[in-house]
């Protein structure tokens, strides 16, 4: 005769809290619940009862199975809680493995940023050589030799007739020399002036920016520079235009922003102004069309120059200029 | 440029504050860059009522003075001899700062207490009389500031013109501009250009002197004026202050009505010592012969023939337009005088300033242009001034105008409509005359779509219609045009490859954990030499610049990797001695003399430091070529680029590197570029102590091997079986070798799928000089589950051919 359901589980409950390690315990479940186990065989010759009991003894026996399958789990992890380290869990607190991660230039971050904005607006991107002749540093921009506005600008030379692009504007001829209009381009790139102090290094980064087509006015370079600003910067800020001069444009306008550090109240940073320049634009000076030669009476244009640590700066106030050159990797690291 | 206010009001009556004018000259184009207020340095200077006077105990000459100065009475010791009680003098407290830096303390004078200094009109600079204390004459509230007291201010602008206006250079340019920038608008009134008719003597200018003008093209106008019995002495107090408020320094009263009159009008002027003027000729004619000169500020200069000067009848006596000779300058001796007007061609003073190194008020205005037509005013206002300062002078009957090129008036024709369309405005023709003339344009309306424009001889930047659009435009205000956007194709170009490349090899290194640097493209000029480089090496091939800022920045780079050993040298200074950069940047080889450089556009970067910090599951370990290795080859593979091979490069051909510790990265027979560790001395000359490891590539031989278009492969069904071979072979056998073997082999054998070393062991038990390798081959097929029997024989194919290829054994 076979045990009763209640026996087995008696016993089997018994022999659970008797066992001394998990070997034990490994047998005891084989023995109850295994291929041969007690249950096994116990669900197997439930054919053998009568017939009115048959449904009966098979749900006890399932629901045995569980309780057991739990009491064995549970006394699995006592045993092994008990023996084994990894089962009291781990030092969350402990530092992770690091996986280092590296950083981009903030320069490289600004000047990608700007190229987006302008890409949005459909400006392909143009690039040239950062050491450039003269005629199209200065005199396909309309800035002659012995002209009192090439002092705006201290040049390196590397001979006479070469130099190292003190702006990104040579871009505007070499492309229009090519192309035809409509043209839409940015040109970012590595200038170089002979300079170095607090606000000054011998090379920064610009980002260069030209539209030439029919009807172009000095209304869409507000437009589209009023677009950047808010875009870059963002919505609230407001802009002014200033007339200014750059020998390759007419009308030529500085582009003011509300200081972004004081809002336009005064501060150290906009020197009390409450703006800072950061942009330099203007209409294209039919010169610069004549010696691509674009036909003055039929197209207009604007462009534009930015600088890329200066908006870097104001982003991320920094006060050095030179900072973005020591590749201090403390000051690289957080960007 | 300094303008002061009250200068300024003497042509224009503008009752503004002064932040008012200084936001409209900006906004007008004539950028202000700070205002100061020139009485300032009258703080702390109070008007006090002397109420007691008596002799001081210790001194003859001073006296001991009780005064009021609105709070508790102070006393002040005073030496001036006109103190006298009841008077309202000026008294300067402790803190105030009298010019000349003299600063006002409280101390005691032989003995007695001094709280204060009761000051002269011309210790405070406001009248030359230093014969004793100022009076004030009235009846004041004492403690009120000096200021309020007498009612003065002045406001200095300081102007930063841009180089196309050099009209402003100039109180009555300044002054115009604000004219038109009020409401209403105003004209500028002028001063007085005639000469006083009771000052003028019987003597004719021509009857002592002459002009010629041998090169017009360089001077196309000399003008010349003469005066008798002049008394060369200090100027007057109102004229050195006007001088003084503008940042000029006073010297004598002819040197300074000539520079009173260059800051009025605009028009540099210079007087000659007459008697210095050898027989009374003024001749204005290149250098030629005369190579030496000395100017005034006893300087002496190499002269080029071809730099314009003005002769007399031996010698030059000035550089023309830039600075007048030591031989003939104006002395206490003088006492007649020559004062040349003249308008000089602005390209001849610039080259002049430029190579003698003299940038002065005159050649910066005559560089820039001034007003061809401006010459005689400016001429008969000096003149008079210098007349009317000297009692005894007479200026001689005429002047000489010698005047070979005369201007050609400029005429523009402007098509309202064109001009709109440049701003996207919609001004009307009448609209715009109106502008126009209010900064003095001369304006004919031939109809509604035509203006004939005439530019007043003062504006040498006017040329062409574009101009007069940004006259138009600063007028109506820039901010007052209306924002649009352009309507333009919606057609787009393809980026240049290499952005997108750029940006993905700066992914890539970002996601390996380097910083990315960005250094100057000029290095120091032995950045060759202590990279090792040989004599004829190409990186030798330096552009170098003409006019460095420093020797340490004198060529342009031919080679990233002393900007990164610079840069590593600078973060070790800082205790950061683990650190990965790199870097995209232009190197840069010369060419022909006087062509661009060749410009390349290379990747390269540095590790240096420890693998692995110290920590609680690991110890220090410092990296090595095969830390660089795996990184050079992650990028290859984030590239999607194939078939990369490391070639060890020979010794000495890239001296910067270790010898043996170096290769050269290829695909194919192109070289990509190398990696290596530093040579140990390129570190010392570098000043470095810690192993550095650099690799260095070029961008576009990247981008020509970019694979294009990917194809999604499909993923293989049957599951793949390894098999090992382990090996004993010589110490000198490369595993580059033996992996290319295997790979020839498994080309032919598409069931292999991989093949990787996964052990290499030198040392007990193998015998010395021997090293064994294990290799896993991977083998798969897409049709089947691989059994034993498929492989068999590709396997023993494998191991027999490089056994024997390698000469090698199998372990025991």
């Amino acid at each position: 005769m076979q045990n009763s359901i209640v026996d087995i589980e008696k016993e089997a409950f018994q022999s659970i809290e008797q066992a001394q390690d998990s070997d034990q315990l490994e047998q005891l479940s084989i023995e109850y619940l295994g291929r041969k186990g007690v249950l096994t065989k116990f669900l197997r010759n439930i054919s053998s009862l009568p017939e009115n009991e048959r449904p009966g003894a098979g749900k006890n026996a399932n629901i045995l199975k569980g309780k057991l399958e739990r009491a064995f789990k549970s006394a699995f992890s006592k045993i092994e809680a008990a023996t084994d380290i990894d089962f009291t869990g781990i030092d969350v607190t402990l530092p992770g493995r690091p996986a280092h991660i590296g950083s981009l230039h903030p320069v490289t971050q600004v000047t990608k940023e700007v190229c987006d904005i302008f890409l949005r607006l459909g400006f392909d991107i143009a690039e040239g050589p950062e050491v450039e002749t003269d005629y199209y540093n200065f005199e396909a921009l309309n800035i002659p030799k012995y002209h009192p506005a090439r002092d705006m600008q201290d040049t390196f030379y590397v001979s006479e007739n070469i130099v190292l692009r003190t702006h990104t504007s040579p871009s505007q001829p070499r492309v229009m020399e090519k192309t035809k209009p409509p043209v839409r381009i940015i040109a970012p790139g590595k200038v170089f002036r002979c300079d170095s102090d607090i606000t000054h290094t011998p090379m920064f980064h610009q980002v260069e920016g030209l539209m030439v087509d029919e009807n172009i006015s000095f209304g869409d370079l507000k437009g589209i520079l009023t677009t950047f600003v808010h875009q870059f910067f963002d919505k609230e800020t407001s802009l002014r235009f200033r007339p200014s001069f750059f020998p390759f444009t007419e009308p030529s306008a500085e582009v003011d922003i509300r200081c972004v550090m004081c809002k336009g109240e005064g501060c150290r940073i906009c020197s009390k102004t409450g703006w800072l320049e950061v942009l330099g634009s203007g209409m294209v000076h039919p010169a610069v069309f004549e010696n691509v030669g674009y036909d003055t009476d039929k197209y207009t244009g604007f462009a534009f120059g930015v600088g890329i640590e200066r908006l870097a700066m104001l982003k991320y106030g920094i006060d050095d200029i030179r900072k973005f050159f020591e590749n201090d990797i403390r000051f690289l690291r957080q960007f | 440029m300094k303008v002061s206010l009250s200068w300024l009001k003497e042509y224009i009556s503008v009752d503004l504050e002064p932040s008012v004018i200084s936001a409209r000259l900006t906004m007008a184009g004539l950028e202000v860059d700070a205002v100061e207020e020139r009485y300032d340095y009258l703080d702390n200077i109070v008007v006090a009522k002397v109420d007691k006077v008596t002799k001081h105990p210790n001194a003859d000459k001073l006296t001991v003075c009780k005064v009021d100065v609105g709070d508790d009475p102070i006393q002040v010791v005073c030496g001036a001899p006109n103190v006298r009680e009841g008077m309202f003098v000026p008294c300067a407290l402790p803190g105030a700062v009298l010019p000349g830096d003299f600063k006002i303390k409280k101390g005691k004078l032989r003995g007695e207490v001094s709280q204060g200094m009761l000051c002269s009109a011309s210790e405070l600079k406001l009248d030359a009389d230093a014969s004793g204390i100022m009076d004030l004459e009235g009846d004041f509230i004492p403690g009120i500031p000096l200021e309020q007291a007498l009612n003065i201010s002045d406001t200095v602008f300081e102007i930063d013109l841009t180089p196309n206006r050099p009209d402003c250079l100039s109180m009555i340019g300044v002054a115009r501009e604000v004219g038109a920038f009020t409401e209403p608008k105003q004209t500028v009134t002028l001063p007085d250009f005639t000469l006083p008719e009771e000052k003028i003597g019987n003597i004719s200018i021509h009857d002592h002197a002459s002009v010629q003008i041998i090169d017009p093209d360089l001077c196309p106008r000399y003008s010349a004026g003469l005066l008798f019995d002049v008394k060369v002495e200090p100027s007057p107090f109102w004229l050195q202050e006007k001088l003084e408020s503008v940042g000029l320094t006073p010297i004598n009263n002819v040197v300074d009505v000539t520079n009173f009159v260059m800051m009025e009008t605009g028009q540099p002027l210079h007087a000659f010592d007459f008697d210095e003027v050898a027989k009374g000729k003024i001749i204005v004619r290149r250098a030629g012969n005369d190579l030496d000169f000395t100017t005034l500020d006893s300087k002496d200069h190499k002269l080029e023939s071809d730099m314009l000067m003005i002769c007399d009848g031996d010698r030059p006596v000035a550089l023309a337009g830039v600075m007048g000779g030591e031989n003939s300058e104006i002395s206490d001796n003088t006492t007649r005088v020559l004062v040349e007007s003249a308008y000089f061609n602005p390209i001849s003073i610039r080259r002049t300033a430029k190579k003698t190194g003299i940038a002065s008020d005159a050649s910066h205005r005559f560089e820039r242009g001034i007003d061809p037509d401006g010459t005689v005013n400016a001429l008969n206002r000096a003149v008079a001034l210098i007349a009317q300062l000297c009692d005894g002078a007479t200026i001689a009957k005429d002047i000489i105008d010698e005047h070979p090129k005369k201007r050609v008036p400029i005429e523009i024709d402007l098509s309202p409509q064109a001009l709109n369309t440049r701003l996207g405005t919609s001004f009307d023709t009448d609209r715009m005359k109106e502008m126009l003339e209010s900064v003095e344009f001369e304006i004919e309306k031939i109809n509604d779509t035509q203006l004939k424009v005439g530019v007043p001889s003062f504006r040498v930047d006017v040329t062409r219609p574009e101009d007069l659009s940004e006259e138009v435009a600063r007028l109506w205000g820039y901010n007052n045009i209306e924002t649009s956007y352009p309507l333009v194709p919606a057609k787009g170009r393809l980026l240049n490859p290499k952005i997108p490349l750029r940006e993905k090899v700066r992914q890539i290194f970002t996601g390996l954990s380097f910083s990315e640097a960005i250094n100057y493209n000029f290095i120091n000029e032995n950045s060759c030499d202590r990279l090792n480089l040989l004599d004829n090496d190409k990186q030798r091939q330096v552009e170098t610049i003409l006019n460095p800022i420093s020797d340490q920045m004198s060529v342009l780079r031919s080679s990233l990797i002393p900007g990164l050993l610079e840069t590593m040298k600078k973060n070790i200074a800082q205790q950061s001695d683990t650190i990965r950069f790199f870097e995209i940047g232009k190197i840069f080889y010369a060419t022909q003399k006087g062509s661009l450089p060749e410009e390349k556009e290379t990747i390269a970067g540095l590790m240096t430091g420890n693998r692995s910090d110290q920590s609680w599951y690991s110890k220090k370990a410092q990296i090595d070529f095969f830390d660089l290795k795996g990184v050079v080859e992650g990028f290859f593979k984030a590239l999607m680029i194939e078939n990369i091979v490391f070639e060890k490069i020979e010794d000495n051909a890239y001296p910067y590197y270790k010898n043996g510790y170096a290769a050269l990265v290829k695909s194919g027979n192109t070289v990509l570029g190398t990696l290596g560790k530093i040579d140990g001395k390129v570190l010392k000359n570098f000043g470095l102590k810690q192993d550095a490891y650099v690799f260095d590539f070029g961008l576009k031989v990247i981008l020509d091997l970019l694979p294009g278009a990917i194809e999604a492969q499909i993923l293989p069904k049957f599951p793949s079986i390894s098999r090992d071979i382990t090996i004993i072979v010589d110490r000198s056998v490369i595993v580059g070798s033996i992996l290319k073997q295997i790979d020839l082999i498994s080309k032919k054998q598409i069931l292999i799928e991989n093949v990787f070393l996964f052990d290499s062991f030198e040392g007990q038990p193998l015998p010395e000089g021997k090293k064994s390798l294990s290799f896993r081959v991977v083998y798969r097929s897409s049709s089947k589950t691989l059994k034993e029997k498929n492989i068999k024989k590709v396997h023993v194919n494998i191991s027999t051919s490089i056994l024997e290829m390698f000469n090698a054994d199998l372990p025991e």
